[in-house]
Order: structure tokens, then C-alpha cells, then sequence
């Protein structure tokens, strides 16, 4: 067998679907019909975990660090806002493909800035960018409602058949196949040769250049896939909760969204879905212990992440989990998250 | 004409200020090529500090303005030493998460213990009020921190251009492995310049309280200010981060005072636009290696 043919071998491996995200998947559907009463708090996590899947694939795929993530967030939260209010587009799934498609223009549009410079510049240029649209938002405010936000979205039926109703549930069931068809998407996305030539050019830029990988081109098509999908985890908050403010630009979120990312890891899209769950769970965790201050513990997290290493941690969760898998099914079956320096 | 002059004496105010500010990130940020997002919580225990001396216990202002650089610069080489200098050699997105973390910390901390609300410094009646130069409203406040901050900065050019500690700096940031070569003790020249760094951003915080408004959201409002001067100032010496500081600082009164509705629409803008043109800053050799 020669090395290449190898390669190939490697990557098709890895592409098939392995029994445990199958399980993971028919777990997160029977959470679904199993919680009946938390379908409010369940929507806000799929939410996220669509946000933070947007998120893993510019920078555990592309190693784009984004401080200006909720930017099309907010793009996206304000075009579904803004099409159901003046009843442009009344169908919600129509009017969430064309809110994605806002924040993907958006995506687009700033992803020539953002290829431009070096980490920090990119820090500094995304983290701009969502400033400059918060202030945006803020100053038209006959548009978006200003501070107060935008009132009054009045959801019609998904498909002219399901109506939103007020337990959430349909809201659920929703946004988990819009999330599940996301993921299916963005699976195939990132196990094609494309997604295998993100990840040599996240491992090194000018080796990549240099086998032949049109590295800018490359770097825009992900940040503007990775844009539309911000947008409609936006989108799907505004029409989940039927209000868009301003905070949906906040640095908080952007912030907030890293951090999910790190807890779950990144590079392997599961890790914002994982992410999301333990993140809200922590979340109101220290919410009730302290209502006001929960933010320090959030910080606290954060930085005993970083001084104990990503990494490390990483091994050390997964080391109950992998003593039984190896006890099972062998030394191969071993999971690792597979995580890299972005 | 009177109120451009006196925009314009209000900008370079502001300007000076987010100088004394950020030049410790400029350091951080532009020398060691670390990303400290939490600069910024460094400014705010300074004010604090001060504000806590001069309204709660009676001290003199002038004299609780270098109790709140010792203050932010004790906690500065305490955090250096035991936290800050494992993540020099790390990844970008880990300092980032690092700093983010700390500057959340920093948040709900200040707000536990001193509330969510804004707070004032008492200043003595010496400082309050403005008087008239050929008839340009001047503020006295506004004109202690140009003296004041305009001092510090000729000092520090003083510092890093003539002294033996200047040109250590200079060679442990141009060359870190040359100059511990060479004998240098390149670590406590960083911590050294951390601290201070760290001592200048509190003694802002202190004097920015009356002009920028002191509350617990400080280090978040104000990091993209810092980082704007920083990165738009580049690093290669402190004029670039003071003049940037100055076109802020002006451009940002104007801003609101021309055009109230854009807001801080300007500012970004104008940051966006001139990292696109030139990414090591306006001033700069390189912003980051």
C-alpha cells in the first residue's frame, strides 16, 4: 500500500460514522421526549451548540481566532427579527435561510479583512467588527428598536402546519433538526478534501501554499460557511424567543462562546455541542449559588482551563470513559479529542 | 473657533490619558507579544484604590494617586509571577481565554465589593471648574492630567532612551536569547516592566475616573480603546502608542461632539481601516512576531 493511498485510507476512517455519535445523537432526541418541562432551557443549549459548531469551524478547522463571533449572530437574530415583524418573509424556515444568507453576505464581505495580518490583527479586526454593527444597531434604532430591541415577532407556523407554542416544544424540535442538518452538513464538509485542506493550512500556512492550497481562498470560503451558521443559530433565537436586543452583539457572547468551545474542545464539531450542554449547566449552577456575581465563577473556569492545559484536562475527562472502552472493544476504539494549538 | 480649541485642548486631555493607560499594554502586548485583555482591570483596582483613600478614609487626592500606582503595580508582579509567566510561551487563543477569564473574575469581584454602581472621586476644590485663556474654556482637572500624564510620558522616553534599565528592555524585547546571552536577567526585566506597566494603567484608572466614569465594566468597556492604541500605535517605540493615543483621544471628542449620533461608529471605523492599511500599526516596525 503506498503512503498516499494510505492517506486516503486514514481520512475515509475517520469520516465514517462511529456507533458513539450515533448514541450521542438519539440521546439528544431522547432528552427531547424525556424533559417535557425544560424545553425552554434544551432550545438555548442547541442554540448555542449551533453557534459554537460555527465557531469550531473557522478555529479548531482554520485556527481563525474570532473575538467578534456574535457579529452574524447578531446579523442573523436582527434579519429573522426584522422579516417577521414586517411580515417580508412569514414562512420561519424560508426566513432562516435568508437570515443565514445575511449573515453569510456580512461573512463574506469581512472575511478580506480578516484573512489580512496576524493573530492579533484578526483579534482586533473581528472584535471591531461586531463593536462597529453593536453601534450600528444602537444609532438606527427607528430600524432596530435601539435599546428597548425589537418587540412584537409574531411567529407563524414552520411549514404552514406546526405553530410555535408556548411550552417550546415545537421551538425544540425545530432547532434540533435545523442543528442536526447543520451538523450533517458541516460533517461532510470537513472530512472532503476541502476540510482536510483547512486543517493543513490551520498545522502551517506556508507549507500549505506551497503543496498547492490557495490558502486566502480557502480561508474566506470557511469563514463565510462559518458565518452563515452564526446567523442562524441567530436567527433561531430570535425566532425561539421571539425577541432580537442589542446584546446579541455583545462581547459578553463572543466571550461566553470561547469558552464553550474550549470546555468542549475543539476540532472534531462535537466539542461545541458537548460544550454547550456542560456550559449552560455550569452556568446554572452558579447562577443559583450567586444570582448576581456567577460571572466570576465563569472566569475562574476559564483561566484554571487554560493554567491546567486544554489539553491535560481533555485526557483527564476522557480517562474513566477510555478505561471502559479499551476493556470493550479494544486498544484501537480509544477516544481522543483530537486537539491542536489554534 | 473657541470651542474647536477647546475640543481640541479636551482631546489631547483624553488622549493623554488613555496614553498613561495603555502604555503598559504596549509593553505586554507590543514587547512581549502577549495578549493581556485584562489590562484594563488593572486601571480599574487603581481607581478604586483611590477612590476608596480619598472618599472613605480622607486622604489628600494628590496623595492617593501614587497609592493607586503601588497598588495596581503589586498586583501586577504578584499575578506575573505566579500566573502571567507560564502562558508567555503559550498560544494566542490561550492567553486570550486566560486574560478574558481574569477580566470576568475582575468584574464580579469589583462589583461584589463596591456595587454595580458608577463611582466619583472627591476631588479638592482646586481641580473643579475651568477658567478662560484668551477666552478657551479650560478645564482644570483636564489640565492637571495633561501636566501630569505629559510628564510621565517625557520621563518614560527618558527612561527606556538613557537609562542602563532603558536599554536592557530594549534588548531583551529585541532579542531575548542575545540578552540573557549577554547576562541580562531577561524574565525580571519583563516582570519589572509588567508591574509598572500595571502601576501606570492604575494610576489612569485613578485619574480617569472623573472623565471616563468608574464602574465594575471598566476593563470591558475600555479594552477595545487600549488595544485600539496599541495596535494602531504599533510598538517598535512609546511615540507610536502616544500619538495614536492623541488621534483617539481627539478623534473620539470630536466625534461626539460634531457627530453626537454616530456615536463610536468613528473610532472603529477608523481602527478597521487603518489595520487593514497598514497591520503593524501606523507607527510600528512589527506588531507581532
Amino acid at each position: 500500500m503506498s503512503d498516499s493511498s494510505d492517506v486516503g485510507y486514514h481520512a475515509q476512517r475517520q469520516a465514517r460514522w462511529h456507533y458513539g455519535e450515533i448514541v450521542f445523537w438519539l440521546l439528544v432526541l431522547a432528552c427531547g421526549f424525556a424533559f417535557p418541562t425544560r424545553y425552554l432551557i434544551m432550545t438555548d443549549i442547541l442554540r448555542l451548540a449551533l453557534f459554537a459548531m460555527s465557531l469550531d469551524l473557522i478555529l479548531g478547522y482554520a485556527g481563525i481566532v474570532s473575538l467578534g463571533h456574535a457579529a452574524f449572530f447578531g446579523v442573523g437574530a436582527y434579519a429573522a427579527g426584522l422579516l417577521a415583524l414586517h411580515g417580508i418573509v412569514n414562512e420561519p424556515v424560508l426566513a432562516l435561510i435568508v437570515a443565514g444568507l445575511a449573515a453569510m453576505v456580512l461573512g463574506f464581505a469581512t472575511s478580506f479583512l480578516v484573512i489580512r495580518g496576524v493573530d492579533l490583527t484578526r483579534l482586533m479586526v473581528t472584535l471591531g467588527i461586531a463593536l462597529l454593527l453593536e453601534a450600528l444597531a444602537e444609532r438606527f434604532s427607528n430600524i432596530t428598536g435601539g435599546t428597548d430591541g425589537l418587540q412584537g415577532i409574531e411567529m407563524q407556523p414552520i411549514f404552514g402546519q406546526i405553530p410555535f407554542d408556548m411550552f417550546g416544544k415545537a421551538g425544540f424540535f425545530y432547532s434540533l433538526a435545523v442543528l442536526f442538518l447543520l451538523f450533517l452538513f458541516a460533517r461532510r464538509v470537513v472530512h472532503s478534501p476541502f476540510g482536510l485542506s483547512l486543517r493543513a493550512i490551520k498545522n502551517n500556512p506556508l507549507r500549505a501554499a506551497a503543496i498547492g492550497i490557495p490558502v486566502n481562498r480557502r480561508l474566506i470560503a470557511i469563514y463565510t460557511l462559518a458565518a452563515f451558521y452564526a446567523g442562524i443559530a441567530g436567527a433561531l433565537f430570535t425566532q425561539t424567543t421571539a425577541i432580537a436586543s442589542l446584546d446579541v452583539f455583545a462581547f459578553e457572547r463572543s466571550a461566553d462562546l470561547m469558552l464553550v468551545l474550549v470546555i468542549g474542545g475543539t476540532g472534531y464539531l462535537y466539542g461545541g455541542l458537548i460544550g454547550a450542554v456542560i456550559f449552560r449547566m455550569l452556568q446554572e449552577l452558579f447562577s443559583t449559588i450567586t444570582p448576581q456575581y456567577w460571572q466570576f465563577w465563569i472566569g475562574l473556569v476559564l483561566v484554571v482551563i487554560v493554567l491546567v492545559g486544554r489539553q491535560r484536562l481533555h485526557r483527564w475527562v476522557l480517562y474513566v470513559p477510555n478505561l471502559i472502552v479499551r476493556q470493550v472493544a479494544g486498544r484501537k476504539a480509544v477516544v481522543a479529542v483530537p486537539e491542536s494549538d489554534a | 473657533m473657541t470651542a474647536i480649541l477647546t475640543n481640541l485642548f479636551d482631546g489631547v486631555a483624553y488622549g493623554m490619558l488613555l496614553f498613561v493607560l495603555a502604555c503598559g499594554l504596549a509593553v505586554t502586548l507590543g514587547l512581549m507579544n502577549f495578549v493581556n485583555l485584562a489590562h484594563g482591570a488593572f486601571a480599574m483596582a487603581g481607581g478604586y484604590v483611590c477612590m476608596v483613600l480619598v472618599n472613605r478614609m480622607g486622604w489628600p487626592f494628590f496623595a492617593a494617586l501614587p497609592l493607586a500606582f503601588v497598588f495596581a503595580a503589586a498586583i501586577g508582579i504578584v499575578l506575573e509571577r505566579t500566573l502571567y509567566r507560564h502562558l508567555y510561551a503559550r498560544s494566542h487563543l490561550d492567553q486570550v481565554l486566560f486574560t478574558i477569564g481574569l477580566t470576568f473574575m475582575s468584574v464580579a469581584a469589583v462589583d461584589y465589593i463596591q456595587g454595580s454602581s458608577r463611582v466619583f472621586i472627591n476631588l479638592p476644590a482646586a481641580l473643579q471648574g475651568q477658567f478662560d485663556l484668551f477666552g478657551v474654556g479650560i478645564g482644570r482637572y483636564r489640565l492637571m492630567i495633561i501636566v501630569i500624564c505629559g510628564l510621565l510620558t517625557i520621563a518614560l522616553q527618558m527612561v527606556l532612551a538613557k537609562t542602563r534599565f532603558g536599554s536592557r528592555l530594549r534588548a531583551a524585547v529585541d532579542d531575548p536569547r542575545a540578552a540573557s546571552g549577554l547576562g541580562i536577567n531577561v524574565p525580571q526585566v519583563f516582570a519589572f516592566t509588567f508591574a509598572f506597566g500595571c502601576g501606570l494603567a492604575g494610576l489612569g484608572g485613578a485619574l480617569s475616573a472623573e472623565i471616563l466614569g468608574l464602574d465594575p465594566y471598566f476593563p470591558l468597556k475600555f479594552m477595545i480603546y487600549f488595544l485600539i492604541v496599541v495596535t494602531v500605535g504599533g510598538s517598535s517605540s512609546i511615540t507610536g502608542p502616544f500619538l495614536a493615543s492623541l488621534l483617539l483621544g481627539i478623534g473620539d471628542v470630536a466625534g461626539k461632539y460634531y457627530v453626537p449620533k454616530m456615536g463610536p461608529f468613528v473610532i472603529y471605523t477608523m481602527m478597521i481601516v487603518i489595520l487593514i492599511w497598514r497591520p503593524n500599526g501606523l507607527f510600528g516596525r512589527t506588531a507581532a512576531r
